[in-house]
């Protein structure tokens, strides 16, 4: 009686490591798995390459190109007659290319003032996260602006008074899923500024984030400090943008309010005239398209 | 007197089945998965598939990184880890299950085996049931397998706008090269 009470147990024992057996091979597996030492980079910290205007430490991948086309209507306060901006338009079209998957290329035309840009962007450092080794994405970018609209009154601006210089540090975190904020310190050189009161080297600390509220839209904050006493002689604020991002497939489409009505960093950052509270907030978008011209390895 | 020797016989038996000496592993294996529409072609490739298989038992076992699959366009591969598979969630997916059919793996041969169990991906545990062949040959098993797979029931959900982009089912094949483990 006692025997058949063990055989019982034992058998009972038998079946259950054999069920068991499936389990550990898996468990051994999902073991070596995790103790493989591997660097994982975070991606996705921005859909797009702007947050509104500013540039994200994100990248084209190598062999990919973005065409970038941003807008922006007039401001909301020019009144009815002008359709609350809506009869006036800025546009910038942009190509950005990966030269390799830390290396970007992007130019650039607006129609404000006319103006070309050309930019390098270099992806310094990758937040990777799983070791806890680098807790930061670090982008380099810089960029070069010229303006070609002509001033009858102004006729000594030569190409070199027409150029200005872009420095950037791009440093970006994404604290979660949802959350990314990215940080840049930014010096803007011009070659010339209007009176000798303003100064040459501009410096602006820029600030962004985004939040996203569904797995394919997020909203996203710009806001573009510029430090005092350096634009003395025109008007300047500091540039506030709100965006909404979609994102479909290969295309992402930003719906954005700012009182910038510049796209390019030696524009908006130190010629916003207008502020929010007085109604000059530009409403417009950006649209990106990713195409691939090499396959990814 | 018999009852220990029947209780020694029972515990050999049972530490013989706990120990691996005989398993066959791989680190990597090869997953591959191709979606095929009018609008767009998708595929995405992975070798870094952990695998592993007792030929004793004949279970046998899968796991593998979201983020080793590797696809042609790098922003697809953003969305299928951002959007789809939600790999900084769920990073592993995994299979464990085991072969049935007439087969001997200490012989060479070729054997036309069904293999069952459960596949968990993206969080959601399902079972899954598929032919495969397996190959004995020189102190290896080679593994080839072909399934389809539905990502809804793995609750990974497409979007309208993209839906006629992406297949119904999704085929699955699979390729492993098993070493004998010492």
């Amino acid at each position: 009686m006692k025997t058949r009470k063990i055989y019982f147990v034992f058998t009972c024992l038998l079946y259950g490591l054999q069920t068991e057996a499936q389990d550990q091979l898996l468990q051994s597996l999902k073991d070596s798995l995790a103790a493989a030492p591997r660097t994982e980079y975070v991606t996705g910290t921005f859909k797009a390459l702007y947050i509104v205007n500013m540039k994200t430490i994100e990248a084209p991948a190598a062999g990919a190109l973005n065409v970038e086309i941003q807008h922006r209507f007039g401001a909301l306060n020019s009144g009815s007659y002008e359709l609350f901006g809506l009869d006036n338009a800025t546009l910038r079209m942009g190509l950005d290319y990966g030269i390799s998957d830390r290396l970007s290329v992007g130019i650039g035309r607006s129609s404000f003032q006319k103006t070309f840009d050309g930019y390098l962007k270099y992806k310094l450092l990758r937040q990777s996260d799983n070791n806890g080794r680098m807790p930061l994405s670090v982008s380099i970018l810089s960029s070069m602006s010229y303006y070609t609209q002509h001033f009858p009154d102004k006729t000594y601006l030569n190409s070199t008074y027409r150029l200005a210089y872009t420095t950037q540090v791009l440093m970006a975190r994404k604290f979660s899923r949802l959350f990314s904020m990215e940080l840049t310190p930014t010096l803007i050189h011009y070659n010339l500024v209007p009176t000798s009161a303003d100064q040459n080297n501009v410096l602006a600390l820029a600030g962004g984030a985004r939040m996203k509220i569904s797995r394919r839209m997020s909203i996203n904050v710009e806001y573009d400090y510029l430090f005092p006493n350096q634009v003395v002689s025109t008007p300047v604020n500091n540039s506030l943008s709100l965006g909404w991002d979609i994102e479909t497939g290969g295309h992402v489409f930003q719906l954005v309010f700012s009182n910038s009505q510049s796209m390019t960093e030696t524009q908006y950052i130190t010629q916003t005239p207008g502020t929010w509270s007085h109604g000059d907030i530009y409403f417009g978008f950006n649209i990106s398209r990713n195409f691939n011209l090499k396959v990814h390895k | 007197m018999r009852l220990r020797c029947c209780l020694s016989f029972l515990l050999i038996l049972l530490f013989s089945g706990n120990a691996f000496c005989q398993v066959y592993l791989t680190k990597t294996g090869f997953i591959g998965f191709y979606s095929k529409t009018p609008l767009e072609d998708i595929q995405a490739e992975n070798n870094q598939v952990y695998a592993i298989l007792d030929p004793a038992s004949h279970h046998l076992a899968f796991a593998l990184l979201l983020k080793g699959f590797i696809f042609p366009r790098e922003l697809m591969q953003e969305h299928f880890n951002e959007n789809y598979a939600e790999s900084d969630k769920y990073p592993k997916a995994t299979f464990s299950g085991s072969c049935s059919g007439e087969m001997d793996l200490s012989k060479e041969g070729i054997y036309q085996v069904v293999i069952k169990g459960e596949l968990n991906l993206h969080g959601v545990t399902r079972p899954i049931e598929t032919t495969a062949q397996l190959e004995v040959k020189n102190d290896r098993i080679l593994g080839t397998a072909f399934f389809k797979i539905i990502p809804e029931n793995f609750d990974i959900s497409i979007p309208e706008v993209v839906r006629g982009k992406i297949a119904k089912d999704i085929d699955v094949k699979v390729r492993t090269v098993w070493m004998r483990s010492k």
